[in-house]
């Protein structure tokens, strides 16, 4: 153990790191109290990396716990958040299966905590690798959700969740999710901002008095959490949830542009990120690492005469519902590409399905077309995002889909199975 | 030990108030109540899925008079452990206010620490975190209504153990001593002013400290509701509830449990079991296997104590 720093120190610096280390560096630079860890892939190097700057003491007063599984380590940032301290942990995949039950607890009780999320794909069979059906699985809990697109997003991004969550009229969990390996383990340049910077752009750390609707202080003997009867303020509290969900979205607007002023880097309202759409007839919706090799296809495809779009979604929770309609009604046709799935739902992938019903009774809305591909991180190539371009061009055009369409959605990348 | 007219006089003020809605005669509310006078009001509690979940009042009314969340089943020792972190964390930011002097303490039944509780408590054990996690046992899942758990002793009747347990009591303050934890001790409702120096001196303690509560339940265990104190006293007297201490290792027998070593003092089990109805249905087999039970773990305490004596020589 070395000697601890009096206090956090950092200069803005372009450190070349993996997506899991920025996530680990977004942690430090929001000055987090409390992180509790347990290992699993592919999130680990977000733990270790942690673990470093606790043992050099780059992380003075922040207490680290090493957990012996996902169920306490979310059970312990929710004692560490009651108690009024700004919380993280990381996790992934199973994890995120094995703490369900504590993540319907962390949104009940209105707490701040941000995690972030390597994806991986749900077991059986074992599988390690990107997609999102982890975090989307977790729809309902009252966790906003986003996804990353690039190593330098995730660092932003836990930094923006931060002061979403810990507004006062907010006070709600977040997930940050990115792709396993894809993001997780290939290095990139990121920019580690300034300690200074950081800290003005953030909210203070919780002052000490704790939360405003929850503490565990001797001073202020409180009860939380006990029953309550059908006729008591149960069904208020979940409407409140949905509520700040709602107020979210201005929230996180707000958050992004003040991050673009502050930090120079953009993402478009913060709630969707539009790439060429404003001429677009054909588009598409996206999320997690395949939204920034869209790009290059979208420009690939364009090169070719066709004149395509692409909506990053980077929230999923909550759901901008708004934004979605205005930028679609851009184009006639819009292909939704799910990472993920939603079995048994309309269309097979959780997005599709969400979008599906957003548009539903909009006036001018294009037609949907749901895609699936990269399930348990089967690769998609740059050769067929293009090609998934064209063929929604080609629909626009002749009004020809695809013949191998299972149940109205392109399970795309499928092997040939005899 | 402590005097009794010591205590009453320095913990005149109740943490657990009146109004709340325990069973007549209920062991958890003794066990908390004598728990927060020897703990005093510095003390945020978590508890897990239990009756005391319940008792402590529907909201919005409250019966403890200190800090008091609830969590959920399998997470209590976890949530304390983050509880804790975060007042060392506040210490560090606000200093010399007394942030790191609160006792962070769990109080769960025997489902929620032997049963679904028993990984993150191993956890919070092997970690030392710096906690008091409190089992009231009352032997059965009596929130749910009476169903066995792994604490459920030999031949009980539970609802769903209806010709009584075939299996034995799991050894819970057994399985923490052998996580090498700085203190484990075994409290019965029946010696409040026991349970009382078991609690100051867990207080003082640091690291992961463990205290096991015989607490009867009256409708659980099939008895009037006066007699839970007479029914925890014979569970000691009979020696089938051993009162020790494990202090770094070191394994004390406390005062009511220690001249119990020589069998001839203890009691008849059958003046336990008879006052009970989870017993009535006992064969003189299991009566037989339960003393067979009791003796063995007397017998392996005593080659404990002369282990320990050897080594300590």
């Amino acid at each position: 153990m070395v000697e601890a720093q009096q206090d956090f120190i950092q200069e803005r610096e372009t450190k070349i790191i993996k997506g899991n280390e920025a996530a680990a560096y977004a942690a430090k630079s929001a000055r987090v109290q409390v992180i509790s860890a347990y290992p699993i892939t592919p999130q680990t190097t977000v733990v270790e990396k942690l673990s470093e700057f606790a043992d050099n003491g780059e992380m003075p007063g922040t207490q680290y716990i090493k957990m012996e599984s996902e169920h306490s380590v979310f059970a312990a940032v929710i004692g560490a958040s009651k108690a009024g301290t700004r919380t993280f942990t990381a996790t992934s995949g199973q994890g995120i299966f094995y703490a369900h039950e504590m993540i319907h607890w962390a949104a009940g009780a209105r707490l701040p905590i941000v995690v972030a999320i390597a994806s991986r794909g749900p077991a059986p069979p074992w599988n390690i690798w990107a997609d999102f059906t982890d975090v989307l699985s977790q729809r309902d809990t009252g966790w906003m959700s986003s996804f990353c697109a690039s190593h330098q997003e995730i660092y932003d991004e836990i930094l923006m969740s931060y002061k979403v969550c810990e507004d006062h009229e907010i006070l709600l969990p977040k997930f940050v999710a990115y792709g396993g390996f894809i993001l997780s383990h290939t290095s990139k340049p990121v920019i580690i901002e300034d300690q200074d910077l950081v800290d003005k752009y953030l909210p203070s750390l919780p002052s000490e008095e704790g939360w405003p609707h929850i503490w565990m202080d001797p001073k202020r003997p409180m009860m939380f959490g006990n029953l309550i009867m059908p006729s008591g303020f149960y069904y208020e509290f979940r409407m409140k949830i949905h509520d700040a969900f709602i107020q979210a979205k201005e929230k996180i607007k707000n958050a992004t542009k003040e991050f673009e002023n502050i930090f120079g880097r953009h993402y478009g309202n913060g709630l969707i990120q539009e790439y060429r759409m404003d001429d677009a007839k054909v588009g598409v919706l996206i999320y997690g690492d395949l939204a920034l090799q869209m790009e290059q296809a979208v420009d690939d495809v364009r090169e070719e005469g066709y004149k395509v779009g692409m909506i990053k979604l980077r929230h999923f929770r909550p759901f901008p519902v708004e934004d979605i309609i205005n930028s679609m009604k851009k184009v006639e046709i819009i292909g939704v590409i799910d990472r993920a799935t939603a079995f048994g739902s309309q269309t097979g992938g959780p997005v599709s399905g969400e979008v599906k019903s957003a548009l539903h009774e909009i006036n001018g809305a294009p037609k949907v077309l749901s895609i699936i591909n990269g399930l348990g991180g089967r690769e998609v190539s740059l050769e067929q995002q293009k090609n998934q371009l064209k063929m929604l061009v080609k629909f626009k055009e002749t009004g020809e889909l695809p013949k191998d369409m299972i149940h109205g959605t392109l399970w795309d990348g499928l092997l040939e199975v005899e | 030990m402590v005097k009794l007219k010591e205590v009453l006089e320095s913990c005149q003020e109740e943490y657990f108030l009146p109004g709340n809605s325990c069973c007549a005669g209920c062991g958890l509310e003794i066990a908390l109540r004598w728990a927060m006078k020897a703990l005093g009001h510095n003390t945020a509690l978590v508890t897990p899925a239990s009756c005391l979940n319940v008792v402590i009042g529907l909201w919005p009314k409250t019966a403890p008079n200190f800090p008091f969340t609830n969590m959920a089943f399998a997470a209590a020792a976890a949530a304390a452990t983050g509880m804790e972190a975060a007042f060392k964390a506040k210490a560090h930011r606000f200093p010399n206010r007394g942030w790191d002097e609160i006792t962070a303490l769990v109080f769960a039944g025997d489902g929620g620490t032997a049963d679904i509780g028993i990984q993150g408590l191993s956890g919070a054990a092997e970690r030392n975190s710096n906690i008091i996690y409190v089992c009231y046992d009352n032997e059965a899942y009596m929130n749910t209504g009476i169903q066995r758990s792994s604490s459920t002793p030999h031949g009980a009747i539970t609802t769903t153990t209806t010709k009584g347990k075939e299996r034995y009591k799991k050894n819970l303050p057994g399985i923490l001593a052998a996580h090498e934890i700085p203190y484990v001790a075994t409290c019965s409702i029946s010696e409040p002013l026991d349970l009382y120096d078991k609690f100051k001196k867990a207080k003082s303690i640091k690291g992961c400290k463990y205290i096991h509560i015989l607490a009867p339940c009256p409708p659980g265990w099939g008895y009037q509701s006066e007699e839970s104190i007479e029914v925890a006293r014979l569970a000691v007297k009979t020696g089938t509830w051993i009162l020790y201490e494990v202090e770094n290792g070191i394994m004390t027998l406390s005062k009511k449990s220690k001249s119990l070593l020589d069998p001839s003092k203890r009691a008849p089990l059958i003046d336990y079991l008879s006052k009970q109805k989870r017993f009535s249905q006992i064969s003189e087999k299991d009566l037989i296997e339960l003393q067979e039970i009791i003796d063995h773990n007397w017998e392996r305490i005593n080659v404990e104590l002369s282990c320990q004596e050897q080594y300590l020589k």
